[in-house]
């Protein structure tokens, strides 16, 4: 019911900013080179879809592997912190440092050493990643109520089972809003990686109509990545969710 | 199943300011003791340095048991507030100690537990659906679950009404018979009814000493003394005269 909702809410921001940009064409009557219209841009979708398949295709791809290997990167080192004191004065700092360099400046270096296909957009979507879901799922971890570790405790629970049945679930809200910043972080992580350096994938194909003047498709492309970008940050939403009945926030709702 | 306790030299400081020291006292098996004293003077502390938690400042304890064993595992603590875990609905937080330990659950016992406290039919519940009374008489059920030889419960019955309460104490004493009982509270007359002896920590005559334990007896009734109990009132008062006094000497 709430989900509909939400939905409802998006389809209507989205016919909003449709409008926008009719009224901003009608307005100021910019060429179609400059800002093309929304019918040029649904024709180019239809009319290119294979070629837009093919190179979301590519991009999804790049943003999944980075997804799942930035979370349990991120994860593994968040266990890490929390469980090995000893690792937290050298690998806190090293986290802080890898997060102010600039992804931007790094991405021609990680093409330079990875090469131009898949592998160096998949290690850019995971750096991208890594650190929002490793600082909050240690941040989490960190933060267990006091109470509940003393009745472990008196429970005489071990340190694996009560990383199990207390800690984990207790960082899991935590977490869980460190991997939906996540979700809208990874897409960002892999066109950037192409734009340095690529043969295919959506920012590749965008720079490529941006060179070419065929600003109808280089919308098109952006329209596609942020369809899947919305997709993706729902689907592991609602998945977070599901892990979490018990836990009712209204803050993150997206409405 | 009787474990009495002899406690000696306890002592708590928290940032270089002594909260009590030398404290002695004698948990004999099988009976109610109950800790009064005004709030902040230290009741909560001393239930956790007993039940063995983990201390952050300075802290020393004398612990015998009647058996010479350890004390571990077999003290079941129930907090001042209710610590149940919002991830696990209401029966799964009563066989919390059981998954943590790898043990089989008694569904049967947790059934009962959470029908005699008044929550039958909120099982599936979660925590956070429950009122403040409820969820305090869910964390009740958690410890009488663990059947612990020793119980430590910190102001058990404080977030329920009055006869709900009067209920408790009832239910409290069936279960808990021969269990050494040592129970927080500020209620006068749940400390007389439950009660074998009463401790009261007060401010200490002698400086920099912190607080101190005074011993009064119980009225050697059986528990729980009926409310029409005639020693009951004269008790009481006797009772609240006692705890002001001991709060003016100092
Ligand atoms: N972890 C801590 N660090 C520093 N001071 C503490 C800590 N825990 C308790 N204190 C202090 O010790 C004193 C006693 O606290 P405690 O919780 O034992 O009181 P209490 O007798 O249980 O009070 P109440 O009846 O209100 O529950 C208080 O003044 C409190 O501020
Ligand atoms: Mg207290």
């Amino acid at each position: 019911m709430k989900r509909l909702h939400a939905m409802r809410h998006l389809v209507i921001s989205a016919l909003l900013l449709l409008g926008l940009w009719q009224l901003i064409i009608a307005v100021t009557a910019v060429p179609p080179y400059i800002l093309p219209t929304p019918q040029a841009v649904l024709e180019v979708l239809i009319e290119k879809a294979p070629l837009l398949a093919h190179h979301a295709g590519v991009t999804i791809s790049e943003i999944l592997a980075g997804l799942v290997l930035g979370i349990l990167l991120g994860l593994a080192t968040a266990l890490a912190l929390a469980f090995i004191p000893r690792l937290r004065r050298t690998l806190l700092p090293m986290l802080l440092i890898s997060q102010v360099i600039p992804l931007f400046a790094i991405a021609p270096l990680l093409v330079l050493w990875l090469g131009y296909d898949m592998l160096s957009k998949v290690v850019m979507a995971t750096l991208i990643i890594y650190f929002p879901v490793a600082s909050t799922g240690y941040d989490g971890l960190r933060q267990t109520q006091q109470g509940w570790l003393d009745l472990a405790h008196t429970l005489g629970a071990s340190p694996w089972r009560r990383l199990i049945h207390i800690q984990l679930p207790a960082a899991l809200p935590a977490l869980a809003s460190g991997i939906r910043m996540a979700a809208t972080a990874a897409p960002i992580g892999a066109v950037i990686g192409e734009w340095a350096g690529a043969s295919q994938g959506l920012g590749y194909l965008m720079l490529n109509a941006n060179a070419r003047m065929e600003i109808d498709l280089m919308f098109a492309a952006l329209l596609v990545l942020v369809a899947f970008s919305l997709l993706l940050y729902f689907s592991l939403d609602a998945l977070l969710r599901a892990l979490m009945p018990w836990h009712r926030d209204r803050l993150t709702r997206l409405s | 199943m009787s474990l009495g306790l002899t406690l000696n030299n306890a002592r708590i400081d928290y940032a270089g300011h002594t909260l009590f020291r030398d404290i002695s006292a004698r948990l004999e098996a099988g009976s109610w003791t109950a800790l009064l004293g005004r709030s902040g003077c230290g009741k909560s502390s001393l239930l956790r340095l007993l039940a063995g938690l983990e201390m952050s400042d300075l802290h020393q304890l004398d612990l015998a048991t009647d058996d010479g064993q350890p004390l571990t595992d077999r003290v079941a603590w129930m907090a001042q507030q209710d610590l149940l875990l919002p991830w696990r609905r209401v029966i799964d937080n009563l066989w919390l100690g059981d998954d943590l330990r790898r043990r089989p659950r008694n569904r049967k016992l947790a059934h009962e537990l959470l029908a005699a406290v008044g929550l039958e039919g909120r099982e599936q519940a979660w925590p956070d659906a429950l009122s403040g009374g409820q969820r305090q008489r869910v964390a009740l059920a958690r410890t009488l679950y663990q059947q612990a030889p020793v119980v430590m419960m910190d102001e058990p019955f404080s977030a329920v009404d009055a006869i709900t309460r009067l209920e408790l104490h009832d239910l409290a004493s069936r279960l808990l018979k021969g269990r050494t009982v040592l129970m927080v509270t500020h209620d006068p007359l749940e400390a007389l009814r439950l009660a074998d002896q009463l401790l009261v920590l007060r401010p200490s005559s002698l400086p920099g000493h912190g607080a101190e334990l005074e011993r009064l007896p119980g009225l050697g009734a059986a528990r729980p003394v009926p409310l029409d109990d005639p020693a009951l009132p004269p008790a009481q008062a006797q009772l609240i005269a006692r705890l002001r006094d001991s709060e003016e000497a100092a």
